[in-house]
């Protein structure tokens, strides 16, 4: 990718505050600016604060306070216009049933003003590209999940958006269908649509976007490229260790062992961060000579381990 | 992948596009439509049907025929209610049924409200295209309950204008009631709409019997005047069956007027609690 200059969304201390029976504080001050033609990445576990902030962006979700800018419309202040630049694939399925999959991708080329030829010619395009040609005349009860996956993200992109969010794209299709929709994404960076999306799979963040924020209660922790934020748990690994019983004596054993840089105390074990692993495992055991050990995991340097490191919870908590 | 390069929206910007956006939500509802047509009369045809098959055809015929105080056929009576009732009832399934299921069930609405068009505009547009579905329903509706009766039904339309303002006003006001429905119940709470709303406003409409001679019952004479029906049942009884005794005109355009005025307001902004939170 080339020098990356301009940005294409620009978010300012953005907060939403949900009233009801209990006030809900969803985002709590998000600031962050996706250049041009990136893959970014919102990382975080459910109800971080995800998809309320797309929402916020795609002007589904009046914001309490603060500033949207989408390649230059502020989102706020005039959103019929801003939708013009605004492809959206959400979690739910929400392709019209009333119309099969080549309409599905017609009329809502018509809803941005295309004409009749034209859109016909997108729809056509774009059912080829995206393989679902032969299933044209299909309603979408018909599709497979991976299917109506790609005809969803065909139809947020037939008006040509400038940028487009998926707000959990692969959750719930089986793993080849998953990597199709990867190799899509790839594809519509390489046409220059930036992507802004939402996912609780590291691996996703990991493999598929440029910079990654992650998001826990509203507020975005750390932000950097993949390897950066590897970087920030200062590349260390993660050792869990289960034992029946946990105690503060136990914890100090640990914390003295040779290489173990810090302990961590859990309902059900440790959690020991290091920066090298050779020789560790032993040194490990033996400190525990005489625990009731359960179980033992080593986990390299992941964008989880940075979530563990930054919050003290696994993302699928 | 090639031709996908990303380049500016190609129909111009600002209010030209919501025009041409407004037209494109029409024709995807014209194309449903068009592919749901035969369940469409069906459903428009088959009560008016029955009903003026079984009371203005088989009842004469068994010795059970009734007619009105002043010696109007039954059949004369109902042209004009059957008709205003299939208008308003085109409110109810063109958008309250569907704009619930879209609404909670499926989020199917949602890539409509990306459409760069106001938001408002995606809630008019489903008011228009009831209002199109309901006057297309009257036209289906009309023969029916002049040509079954086996009494006969005196109709005459000496006033074209008023015919089409009734028509046309009461096709905005079902369809604006229907935004209001829509918008405020649940999929699972649709069969309760029929007993809640459909047969009330129905029963208590001046459909089967005009608003004049309710002066008998004095009381259920004002009180169903809070019903928008009994504005559509009565404009239309003016502009098809002047001789049946009905309200005056201009009570019926001012109030079928302010019906879709106030249904209208409190539909939209219904719709707009419910896709922008």
């Amino acid at each position: 990718m080339g020098e990356l200059t301009t940005s294409a969304i620009q978010i300012h201390d953005l907060v939403k505050v949900f009233q009801g029976r209990q006030e809900v504080r969803a985002v709590d001050s998000i600031d962050l600016d996706v250049q041009d033609g990136e893959i970014f990445g919102l990382l975080g576990p459910n109800g971080a604060g995800k998809t309320t902030t797309i929402g916020a962006c795609t002007t589904r979700i009046r914001p309490t306070k603060g500033q949207i800018t989408i390649n230059g419309v502020d989102v706020l202040q005039d959103p019929a216009h801003a939708r013009q630049f605004i492809g959206v694939v959400p979690q739910q399925n929400t392709l019209d049933r009333s119309c099969n999959a080549f309409e599905n991708v017609y009329y809502h080329c018509r809803f941005f003003g295309m004409a009749s030829g034209e859109a016909t010619q997108r729809a056509t395009q774009l059912l080829t590209e995206f393989k679902l040609n032969e299933r044209a005349q299909a309603m979408p009860y018909a599709l497979s999940g991976g299917m109506a996956q790609r005809l969803q993200i065909a139809r947020a992109i037939a008006h040509r958006p400038r940028v487009l969010f998926l707000d959990e794209p692969t959750a719930g299709l089986d793993p080849q269908s998953r990597l199709a929709v990867w190799e899509l994404v790839r594809g519509l960076r390489r046409q220059g649509i930036t992507v802004l999306m939402t996912t609780h799979y590291m691996e996703e963040a990991d493999q598929l976007c440029d910079r990654v924020a992650i998001i826990d209660h509203g507020k975005i922790l750390v932000n950097g490229t993949p390897a950066e934020l590897k970087q920030r748990v200062g590349g260390q690994t993660m050792m869990e260790i289960h034992v029946a019983n946990v105690s503060p004596e136990l914890s100090e054993r640990l914390g003295n062992v040779a290489g173990i840089s810090s302990v961590e105390s859990m309902p059900n074990g440790f959690r020991l961060w290091t920066t090298g692993r050779d020789g560790l495992l032993p040194k490990v055991l033996e400190a525990m000579h005489g625990c009731d050990l359960r179980d033992v995991s080593v986990k390299e340097p992941t964008l989880e381990t940075v979530f563990i490191r930054l919050t003290g919870r696994e993302l699928r908590d | 992948m090639t031709d996908l390069a990303v380049s500016m929206p190609r129909a111009g910007r600002g209010k030209s596009l919501w025009w041409s956006s407004f037209i494109g939500l029409i024709l995807r509802d014209v194309r449903v439509l068009r592919r749901d047509f035969i369940p469409f009369v069906i459903r428009t045809g088959m009560n008016p049907l029955l009903f003026v098959f079984v009371f203005t055809y088989v009842f004469p015929k068994i010795g059970q025929g009734f007619s009105s105080a002043n010696g109007t056929s039954f059949g004369t009576v109902l042209l004009p209610g059957l008709i205003s009732v299939s208008i308003m009832f085109q409110g109810i399934a063109a958008v309250a049924m569907p704009l619930s299921v879209e609404f909670s069930a499926t989020g199917e609405i949602y890539d409509r409200v990306m459409s760069p068009l106001p938001v408002a505009g995606v809630a008019i547009e489903k008011v228009v295209f009831s209002a199109l579905q309901s006057v297309l329903a009257a036209v289906i509706v009309f023969p029916m309950v002049v040509l079954i009766p086996s009494t006969p039904v005196h109709f005459a339309i000496h006033d074209w204008p008023l015919l089409v303002s009734v028509v046309i006003l009461a096709s905005l006001a079902s369809g604006a009631m229907g935004l209001v429905i829509g918008t405020a119940i649940q999929p699972q709470q649709i069969g309760l709409i029929f007993g809640v709303v459909v047969v009330p406003v129905t029963f208590l409409g001046c459909v089967y019997y005009p608003w004049f001679l309710l002066h008998h019952v004095r009381w259920l004479q004002y009180l169903v005047l809070i019903n928008p029906i009994v504005y559509m049942s009565e404009g239309l009884r003016a502009a098809l069956t002047p001789d049946v005794p009905h309200m005056p005109v201009w009570a019926v355009l001012g109030a079928l007027t302010l019906s879709t005025a106030l249904l209208g307001w409190w539909g939209v902004r219904g719709f707009l609690k419910r896709v922008v939170s």
